[in-house]
Protein backbone atom coordinates (compact mmCIF):
# COMPACT_ATOMS: atom_id res chain seq x y z
CA UNK A 1 0.00 0.00 0.00
CA UNK A 2 1.27 3.44 -0.88
CA UNK A 3 1.98 5.72 2.02
CA UNK A 4 0.97 9.10 0.69
CA UNK A 5 -1.11 12.07 1.71
CA UNK A 6 -0.84 15.65 2.90
CA UNK A 7 0.89 16.92 6.05
CA UNK A 8 -2.24 18.98 6.62
CA UNK A 9 -4.11 15.77 7.43
CA UNK A 10 -1.33 13.56 8.73
CA UNK A 11 1.39 15.42 10.61
CA UNK A 12 5.11 14.89 10.20
CA UNK A 13 5.42 13.62 13.78
CA UNK A 14 2.71 11.04 13.08
CA UNK A 15 4.60 9.98 9.96
CA UNK A 16 7.89 9.62 11.85
CA UNK A 17 6.16 7.64 14.54
CA UNK A 18 4.71 5.28 11.95
CA UNK A 19 8.05 4.85 10.15
CA UNK A 20 9.80 4.19 13.45
CA UNK A 21 7.26 1.64 14.71
CA UNK A 22 7.06 -0.18 11.36
CA UNK A 23 10.88 -0.05 11.05
CA UNK A 24 10.49 1.10 7.47
CA UNK A 25 13.27 1.47 4.92
CA UNK A 26 12.78 3.92 2.07
CA UNK A 27 12.47 7.58 1.16
CA UNK A 28 9.88 10.08 2.26
CA UNK A 29 9.47 12.77 -0.38
CA UNK A 30 7.60 15.88 0.73
CA UNK A 31 6.59 18.70 -1.62
CA UNK A 32 5.37 21.91 -0.01
CA UNK A 33 4.12 25.06 -1.76
CA UNK A 34 7.65 26.47 -2.28
CA UNK A 35 9.97 23.78 -1.05
CA UNK A 36 10.62 20.09 -1.09
CA UNK A 37 12.58 17.63 1.01
CA UNK A 38 13.69 14.02 0.84
CA UNK A 39 14.18 12.08 4.06
CA UNK A 40 15.75 8.64 3.92
CA UNK A 41 15.16 5.91 6.48
CA UNK A 42 16.81 2.58 7.17
CA UNK A 43 14.97 0.10 9.42
CA UNK A 44 12.97 2.90 11.03
CA UNK A 45 15.96 5.17 11.60
CA UNK A 46 16.89 8.41 9.87
CA UNK A 47 19.75 7.73 7.47
CA UNK A 48 19.93 10.81 5.24
CA UNK A 49 18.01 14.05 4.61
CA UNK A 50 18.10 16.90 2.16
CA UNK A 51 15.92 19.77 1.04
CA UNK A 52 15.92 21.24 -2.42
CA UNK A 53 16.95 24.72 -1.32
CA UNK A 54 20.46 23.82 -0.22
CA UNK A 55 23.56 22.25 -1.70
CA UNK A 56 23.78 18.87 0.00
CA UNK A 57 27.30 17.94 -1.04
CA UNK A 58 29.57 17.06 1.89
CA UNK A 59 31.72 20.16 1.32
CA UNK A 60 28.66 22.44 1.58
CA UNK A 61 27.49 20.68 4.74
CA UNK A 62 30.93 21.08 6.33
CA UNK A 63 30.99 24.74 5.33
CA UNK A 64 27.59 25.32 6.97
CA UNK A 65 28.76 23.67 10.17
CA UNK A 66 31.89 25.83 10.06
CA UNK A 67 34.27 22.91 9.76
CA UNK A 68 35.57 24.31 6.47
CA UNK A 69 36.38 27.90 5.59
CA UNK A 70 34.97 29.65 2.52
CA UNK A 71 38.36 29.41 0.88
CA UNK A 72 38.71 25.68 1.54
CA UNK A 73 35.20 25.16 0.22
CA UNK A 74 35.97 27.05 -2.99
CA UNK A 75 39.14 24.99 -3.55
CA UNK A 76 37.20 21.75 -3.08
CA UNK A 77 34.48 22.95 -5.44
CA UNK A 78 37.07 23.71 -8.10
CA UNK A 79 39.32 20.69 -7.74
CA UNK A 80 37.10 17.91 -6.46
CA UNK A 81 33.67 18.75 -7.75
CA UNK A 82 33.10 15.38 -9.37
CA UNK A 83 33.99 13.05 -6.56
CA UNK A 84 31.43 11.50 -4.23
CA UNK A 85 30.94 12.36 -0.59
CA UNK A 86 32.53 9.17 0.74
CA UNK A 87 35.69 9.69 -1.29
CA UNK A 88 35.80 13.38 -0.43
CA UNK A 89 35.37 12.57 3.25
CA UNK A 90 38.35 10.22 3.19
CA UNK A 91 40.46 12.81 1.39
CA UNK A 92 39.58 15.50 3.93
CA UNK A 93 40.34 13.18 6.87
CA UNK A 94 43.65 12.05 5.35
CA UNK A 95 44.70 15.62 4.68
CA UNK A 96 43.80 16.59 8.28
CA UNK A 97 41.16 19.13 7.26
CA UNK A 98 38.57 17.46 9.49
CA UNK A 99 38.23 14.36 11.64
CA UNK A 100 35.80 11.51 11.04
CA UNK A 101 33.86 12.55 14.16
CA UNK A 102 33.49 16.08 12.83
CA UNK A 103 32.10 14.80 9.53
CA UNK A 104 29.61 12.50 11.25
CA UNK A 105 28.60 15.19 13.71
CA UNK A 106 28.06 17.74 10.91
CA UNK A 107 26.00 15.29 8.88
CA UNK A 108 23.86 14.37 11.87
CA UNK A 109 23.24 18.03 12.68
CA UNK A 110 22.29 18.74 9.06
CA UNK A 111 19.96 15.74 8.71
CA UNK A 112 18.23 16.42 12.03
CA UNK A 113 17.84 20.10 11.15
CA UNK A 114 16.28 19.19 7.79
CA UNK A 115 13.89 16.79 9.52
CA UNK A 116 13.07 19.35 12.22
CA UNK A 117 12.18 21.91 9.58
CA UNK A 118 9.43 19.59 8.35
CA UNK A 119 7.65 19.84 11.70
CA UNK A 120 6.86 23.45 10.83
CA UNK A 121 5.29 22.71 7.45
CA UNK A 122 1.58 23.18 7.65
CA UNK A 123 1.01 21.40 4.38
CA UNK A 124 2.91 19.35 1.85
CA UNK A 125 2.17 16.35 -0.33
CA UNK A 126 4.13 13.35 0.93
CA UNK A 127 4.92 10.00 -0.58
CA UNK A 128 6.95 7.16 0.91
CA UNK A 129 8.89 5.08 -1.57
CA UNK A 130 9.77 1.72 -0.03
CA UNK A 131 13.39 0.57 -0.18
CA UNK A 132 14.65 3.67 -2.01
CA UNK A 133 17.99 4.56 -0.43
CA UNK A 134 20.38 7.48 -0.92
CA UNK A 135 22.89 7.06 -3.75
CA UNK A 136 25.88 4.90 -2.86
CA UNK A 137 28.37 7.80 -2.84
CA UNK A 138 26.48 9.51 0.02
CA UNK A 139 27.43 8.97 3.66
CA UNK A 140 24.40 7.68 5.52
CA UNK A 141 23.88 7.43 9.27
CA UNK A 142 21.46 5.67 11.60
CA UNK A 143 19.73 8.17 13.88
CA UNK A 144 16.95 7.14 16.28
CA UNK A 145 13.67 8.90 15.56
CA UNK A 146 12.37 9.13 19.14
CA UNK A 147 14.55 12.09 20.05
CA UNK A 148 13.78 13.82 16.76
CA UNK A 149 10.03 13.47 17.38
CA UNK A 150 10.32 14.83 20.92
CA UNK A 151 12.68 17.65 19.96
CA UNK A 152 10.64 18.51 16.83
CA UNK A 153 7.42 18.73 18.83
CA UNK A 154 9.19 20.94 21.38
CA UNK A 155 10.46 23.21 18.60
CA UNK A 156 7.01 23.38 17.07
CA UNK A 157 5.66 24.72 20.34
CA UNK A 158 8.52 27.21 20.47
CA UNK A 159 7.78 28.28 16.90
CA UNK A 160 4.11 28.82 17.75
CA UNK A 161 5.18 31.02 20.63
CA UNK A 162 7.60 32.94 18.43
CA UNK A 163 4.88 33.40 15.81
CA UNK A 164 2.78 35.00 18.52
CA UNK A 165 5.65 37.32 19.40
CA UNK A 166 6.53 38.16 15.80
CA UNK A 167 3.26 37.67 13.92
CA UNK A 168 4.46 38.75 10.47
CA UNK A 169 7.81 38.47 8.72
CA UNK A 170 6.68 41.22 6.34
CA UNK A 171 7.71 43.81 8.91
CA UNK A 172 11.20 45.31 8.93
CA UNK A 173 13.71 45.84 11.73
CA UNK A 174 15.62 48.88 12.84
CA UNK A 175 18.23 49.43 15.51
CA UNK A 176 16.79 51.08 18.60
CA UNK A 177 17.90 54.54 19.57
CA UNK A 178 18.67 53.50 23.15
CA UNK A 179 21.60 55.58 24.34
CA UNK A 180 24.35 53.42 25.78
CA UNK A 181 23.51 50.37 23.72
CA UNK A 182 26.26 49.53 21.31
CA UNK A 183 25.73 46.37 19.34
CA UNK A 184 29.50 46.02 18.91
CA UNK A 185 29.80 45.33 22.62
CA UNK A 186 27.28 42.51 22.55
CA UNK A 187 28.43 38.92 22.13
CA UNK A 188 26.65 37.65 19.05
CA UNK A 189 27.03 34.34 17.23
CA UNK A 190 27.99 34.19 13.56
CA UNK A 191 24.37 33.59 12.57
CA UNK A 192 23.19 36.52 14.68
CA UNK A 193 25.79 38.78 13.08
CA UNK A 194 24.63 37.63 9.69
CA UNK A 195 21.07 38.72 10.53
CA UNK A 196 22.28 41.97 12.11
CA UNK A 197 24.25 42.85 8.98
CA UNK A 198 21.02 42.96 6.95
CA UNK A 199 18.97 45.01 9.41
CA UNK A 200 17.69 48.00 7.54
CA UNK A 201 14.21 49.55 7.34
CA UNK A 202 14.19 48.68 3.63
CA UNK A 203 14.57 44.92 4.22
CA UNK A 204 11.62 42.89 5.40
CA UNK A 205 12.37 40.07 7.82
CA UNK A 206 11.24 37.60 5.18
CA UNK A 207 13.92 38.93 2.80
CA UNK A 208 16.57 38.72 5.52
CA UNK A 209 15.57 35.14 6.40
CA UNK A 210 15.78 34.15 2.74
CA UNK A 211 19.15 35.85 2.23
CA UNK A 212 20.71 34.40 5.36
CA UNK A 213 19.32 30.93 4.52
CA UNK A 214 18.15 30.43 8.08
CA UNK A 215 15.12 28.28 8.71
CA UNK A 216 12.06 30.00 10.14
CA UNK A 217 12.60 28.82 13.71
CA UNK A 218 16.27 29.85 13.79
CA UNK A 219 15.49 33.20 12.25
CA UNK A 220 12.57 34.02 14.55
CA UNK A 221 14.64 32.91 17.54
CA UNK A 222 17.43 35.33 16.61
CA UNK A 223 15.07 38.24 15.94
CA UNK A 224 13.22 37.57 19.18
CA UNK A 225 16.44 37.60 21.19
CA UNK A 226 17.55 40.87 19.53
CA UNK A 227 14.17 42.46 20.31
CA UNK A 228 14.22 41.19 23.89
CA UNK A 229 17.74 42.57 24.33
CA UNK A 230 16.41 45.97 23.26
CA UNK A 231 18.80 46.13 20.31
CA UNK A 232 16.23 46.23 17.52
CA UNK A 233 12.57 47.03 17.08
CA UNK A 234 9.90 46.08 14.59
CA UNK A 235 8.86 48.74 12.11
CA UNK A 236 6.83 48.93 8.95
CA UNK A 237 9.21 48.55 6.00
CA UNK A 238 10.16 51.68 4.03
CA UNK A 239 7.82 52.16 1.12
CA UNK A 240 5.07 49.96 2.54
CA UNK A 241 1.65 51.54 2.47
CA UNK A 242 0.29 52.59 5.83
CA UNK A 243 -3.24 51.43 6.54
CA UNK A 244 -5.28 54.58 6.51
CA UNK A 245 -6.65 55.41 9.96
CA UNK A 246 -10.35 54.90 9.80
CA UNK A 247 -12.79 57.55 10.81
CA UNK A 248 -15.18 55.77 13.17
CA UNK A 249 -18.52 54.70 11.79
CA UNK A 250 -21.19 57.17 12.80
CA UNK A 251 -24.86 57.38 11.93
CA UNK A 252 -24.42 60.94 10.59
CA UNK A 253 -22.28 61.96 7.62
CA UNK A 254 -21.61 65.66 8.12
CA UNK A 255 -18.34 66.16 10.01
CA UNK A 256 -19.77 68.86 12.30
CA UNK A 257 -22.71 66.62 13.15
CA UNK A 258 -20.29 63.78 13.84
CA UNK A 259 -18.31 65.93 16.27
CA UNK A 260 -21.52 67.05 17.90
CA UNK A 261 -22.57 63.42 18.34
CA UNK A 262 -19.27 62.51 19.98
CA UNK A 263 -19.53 65.55 22.25
CA UNK A 264 -23.00 64.41 23.30
CA UNK A 265 -21.53 61.03 24.17
CA UNK A 266 -18.78 62.70 26.20
CA UNK A 267 -21.27 64.82 28.12
CA UNK A 268 -23.41 61.78 28.87
CA UNK A 269 -20.50 59.61 30.06
CA UNK A 270 -19.26 62.45 32.29
CA UNK A 271 -22.69 62.65 33.89
CA UNK A 272 -22.90 58.96 34.77
CA UNK B 1 -33.09 56.66 16.98
CA UNK B 2 -29.35 56.75 16.29
CA UNK B 3 -27.13 54.05 17.74
CA UNK B 4 -23.38 53.80 18.04
CA UNK B 5 -21.28 50.99 19.42
CA UNK B 6 -18.00 50.43 21.18
CA UNK B 7 -16.32 47.09 21.64
CA UNK B 8 -14.66 45.95 24.86
CA UNK B 9 -12.14 43.23 24.21
CA UNK B 10 -9.23 41.53 25.95
CA UNK B 11 -7.97 38.14 27.05
CA UNK B 12 -9.94 35.64 29.07
CA UNK B 13 -10.83 36.94 32.55
CA UNK B 14 -9.49 40.44 31.95
CA UNK B 15 -12.68 42.05 33.29
CA UNK B 16 -14.68 42.87 30.16
CA UNK B 17 -18.05 41.83 31.54
CA UNK B 18 -17.47 43.77 34.76
CA UNK B 19 -16.37 46.86 32.81
CA UNK B 20 -19.65 46.92 30.86
CA UNK B 21 -21.77 46.07 33.91
CA UNK B 22 -20.34 49.01 35.85
CA UNK B 23 -21.69 51.65 33.46
CA UNK B 24 -24.56 49.95 31.68
CA UNK B 25 -28.03 51.23 32.54
CA UNK B 26 -29.50 47.83 31.81
CA UNK B 27 -28.49 44.52 33.30
CA UNK B 28 -25.82 43.30 30.99
CA UNK B 29 -27.14 40.71 28.61
CA UNK B 30 -24.33 38.31 29.39
CA UNK B 31 -24.20 34.92 27.78
CA UNK B 32 -22.05 33.16 30.33
CA UNK B 33 -21.45 29.45 30.62
CA UNK B 34 -19.54 27.23 32.97
CA UNK B 35 -15.96 26.80 31.81
CA UNK B 36 -15.11 23.44 30.29
CA UNK B 37 -11.38 23.94 29.71
CA UNK B 38 -9.24 23.08 32.74
CA UNK B 39 -6.51 25.49 31.69
CA UNK B 40 -8.96 28.36 31.70
CA UNK B 41 -10.65 27.40 34.96
CA UNK B 42 -9.59 30.40 36.98
CA UNK B 43 -13.17 31.56 37.22
CA UNK B 44 -16.44 29.70 37.18
CA UNK B 45 -18.09 31.14 34.08
CA UNK B 46 -17.05 32.88 30.88
CA UNK B 47 -18.72 34.81 28.09
CA UNK B 48 -19.41 32.55 25.13
CA UNK B 49 -21.13 34.92 22.74
CA UNK B 50 -21.01 38.52 23.83
CA UNK B 51 -21.92 40.90 26.59
CA UNK B 52 -24.22 43.68 25.73
CA UNK B 53 -24.66 46.92 27.69
CA UNK B 54 -26.47 50.15 26.94
CA UNK B 55 -26.10 53.83 27.78
CA UNK B 56 -28.91 56.11 26.62
CA UNK B 57 -27.45 59.49 25.69
CA UNK B 58 -30.70 61.32 24.92
CA UNK B 59 -33.99 60.73 23.15
CA UNK B 60 -32.19 60.36 19.88
CA UNK B 61 -28.92 58.57 20.64
CA UNK B 62 -27.94 55.29 22.31
CA UNK B 63 -24.47 53.91 22.93
CA UNK B 64 -24.09 50.13 22.98
CA UNK B 65 -21.15 48.40 24.58
CA UNK B 66 -20.27 44.96 23.28
CA UNK B 67 -17.91 42.64 25.09
CA UNK B 68 -16.11 39.99 23.12
CA UNK B 69 -15.87 36.39 24.30
CA UNK B 70 -12.65 35.80 26.20
CA UNK B 71 -11.82 32.30 25.09
CA UNK B 72 -9.71 31.79 22.01
CA UNK B 73 -12.08 29.40 20.29
CA UNK B 74 -14.64 32.18 19.89
CA UNK B 75 -12.25 34.39 17.90
CA UNK B 76 -14.50 34.12 14.86
CA UNK B 77 -16.94 36.49 16.62
CA UNK B 78 -14.45 39.35 16.64
CA UNK B 79 -14.75 40.36 13.02
CA UNK B 80 -18.53 40.48 13.28
CA UNK B 81 -18.41 42.53 16.48
CA UNK B 82 -15.85 45.00 15.17
CA UNK B 83 -17.92 45.95 12.15
CA UNK B 84 -19.17 49.51 12.41
CA UNK B 85 -17.69 50.20 15.82
CA UNK B 86 -16.79 53.68 17.01
CA UNK B 87 -13.69 52.48 18.77
CA UNK B 88 -12.53 49.76 21.13
CA UNK B 89 -11.16 49.19 24.60
CA UNK B 90 -8.56 46.48 25.17
CA UNK B 91 -8.74 45.22 28.74
CA UNK B 92 -5.63 43.67 30.25
CA UNK B 93 -5.49 42.02 33.67
CA UNK B 94 -2.53 43.81 35.30
CA UNK B 95 -1.98 40.93 37.70
CA UNK B 96 -1.65 38.20 35.06
CA UNK B 97 1.43 38.81 32.92
CA UNK B 98 0.91 35.42 31.29
CA UNK B 99 -2.01 37.03 29.39
CA UNK B 100 -0.04 40.00 28.04
CA UNK B 101 1.02 38.20 24.87
CA UNK B 102 -2.59 37.22 24.21
CA UNK B 103 -3.61 40.87 24.80
CA UNK B 104 -1.14 42.00 22.16
CA UNK B 105 -2.47 39.42 19.73
CA UNK B 106 -6.04 40.62 20.30
CA UNK B 107 -5.01 44.25 19.91
CA UNK B 108 -3.26 43.52 16.62
CA UNK B 109 -6.23 41.53 15.36
CA UNK B 110 -8.71 44.27 16.13
CA UNK B 111 -6.47 46.91 14.62
CA UNK B 112 -6.35 44.84 11.46
CA UNK B 113 -10.14 44.42 11.35
CA UNK B 114 -10.82 48.09 11.87
CA UNK B 115 -8.11 50.72 12.40
CA UNK B 116 -10.42 52.80 14.58
CA UNK B 117 -9.27 54.62 17.75
CA UNK B 118 -8.67 52.48 20.83
CA UNK B 119 -7.40 52.63 24.39
CA UNK B 120 -5.75 49.93 26.49
CA UNK B 121 -6.72 49.58 30.14
CA UNK B 122 -4.45 48.14 32.81
CA UNK B 123 -7.30 46.58 34.76
CA UNK B 124 -7.37 45.20 38.32
CA UNK B 125 -4.95 47.86 39.53
CA UNK B 126 -6.38 47.32 43.03
CA UNK B 127 -4.85 43.85 43.25
CA UNK B 128 -1.64 43.36 45.14
CA UNK B 129 0.06 41.62 42.21
CA UNK B 130 -0.90 44.30 39.68
CA UNK B 131 1.91 45.46 37.44
CA UNK B 132 2.73 49.13 37.19
CA UNK B 133 1.18 50.55 33.97
CA UNK B 134 4.61 51.87 32.92
CA UNK B 135 6.02 48.36 33.10
CA UNK B 136 2.99 47.04 31.27
CA UNK B 137 3.54 49.51 28.46
CA UNK B 138 6.98 48.02 27.90
CA UNK B 139 5.76 44.43 28.25
CA UNK B 140 2.88 45.06 25.85
CA UNK B 141 5.22 46.98 23.52
CA UNK B 142 2.83 49.89 23.25
CA UNK B 143 4.19 53.00 21.58
CA UNK B 144 4.04 56.25 23.59
CA UNK B 145 1.04 57.61 21.68
CA UNK B 146 -1.18 54.67 22.68
CA UNK B 147 -3.28 55.49 25.74
CA UNK B 148 -2.69 52.95 28.52
CA UNK B 149 -5.04 53.75 31.37
CA UNK B 150 -4.94 52.39 34.92
CA UNK B 151 -8.34 50.87 35.61
CA UNK B 152 -10.46 49.13 38.21
CA UNK B 153 -13.48 47.85 36.32
CA UNK B 154 -15.64 47.66 39.44
CA UNK B 155 -15.31 51.42 39.95
CA UNK B 156 -17.53 53.66 37.88
CA UNK B 157 -15.12 56.63 37.72
CA UNK B 158 -12.39 54.37 36.41
CA UNK B 159 -14.59 52.94 33.64
CA UNK B 160 -15.92 56.41 32.78
CA UNK B 161 -12.34 57.64 32.44
CA UNK B 162 -11.50 54.87 29.99
CA UNK B 163 -14.59 55.57 27.87
CA UNK B 164 -13.95 59.32 27.93
CA UNK B 165 -10.32 58.89 26.87
CA UNK B 166 -11.51 56.76 23.97
CA UNK B 167 -14.06 59.41 22.98
CA UNK B 168 -11.37 62.12 23.15
CA UNK B 169 -9.24 60.01 20.81
CA UNK B 170 -12.18 59.66 18.44
CA UNK B 171 -12.70 63.41 18.48
CA UNK B 172 -8.99 63.99 17.82
CA UNK B 173 -9.11 61.59 14.87
CA UNK B 174 -12.03 63.56 13.42
CA UNK B 175 -10.26 66.85 13.82
CA UNK B 176 -6.94 65.67 12.36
Amino acid sequence: MALKGNLRDFSFSQLLNLISLAKKTGTLEVHGPNKAASIYFDSGKLSYAQNNKLDYGLAAILLRSEKLTDKQYQVIREKANNIGDKELGLMLINSNYVTQEEILESLKKEFVSTANDLFTWEEGIFHFENNLRPSSDKISLLINLENIIIEGSRQLKELERLQDEIPSLDMALKFTDNPGTNIRNVNLSVKEWRVVSFINPKNTMRQIARTTKLNELEFRRIVYSLIQAGLVELIRPDGAELPSPKIPTLPVEDSEEQKSLVNRLITRIRSL
Amino acid sequence: MQTVKMVVTGPFSSGKTQFIQTVSEIDVVATERKISSESERIKETTTVAMDFGRITVDDDLVLYLFGTPGQKRFDFMWEILSEGMLGFVVMVDSSRPETFREARRILETFRAYAPTPYVVTANKQDLEDAWDPNDMRIALRLSPEVKLLPCIATEKESVKNALLELLYSILERMES
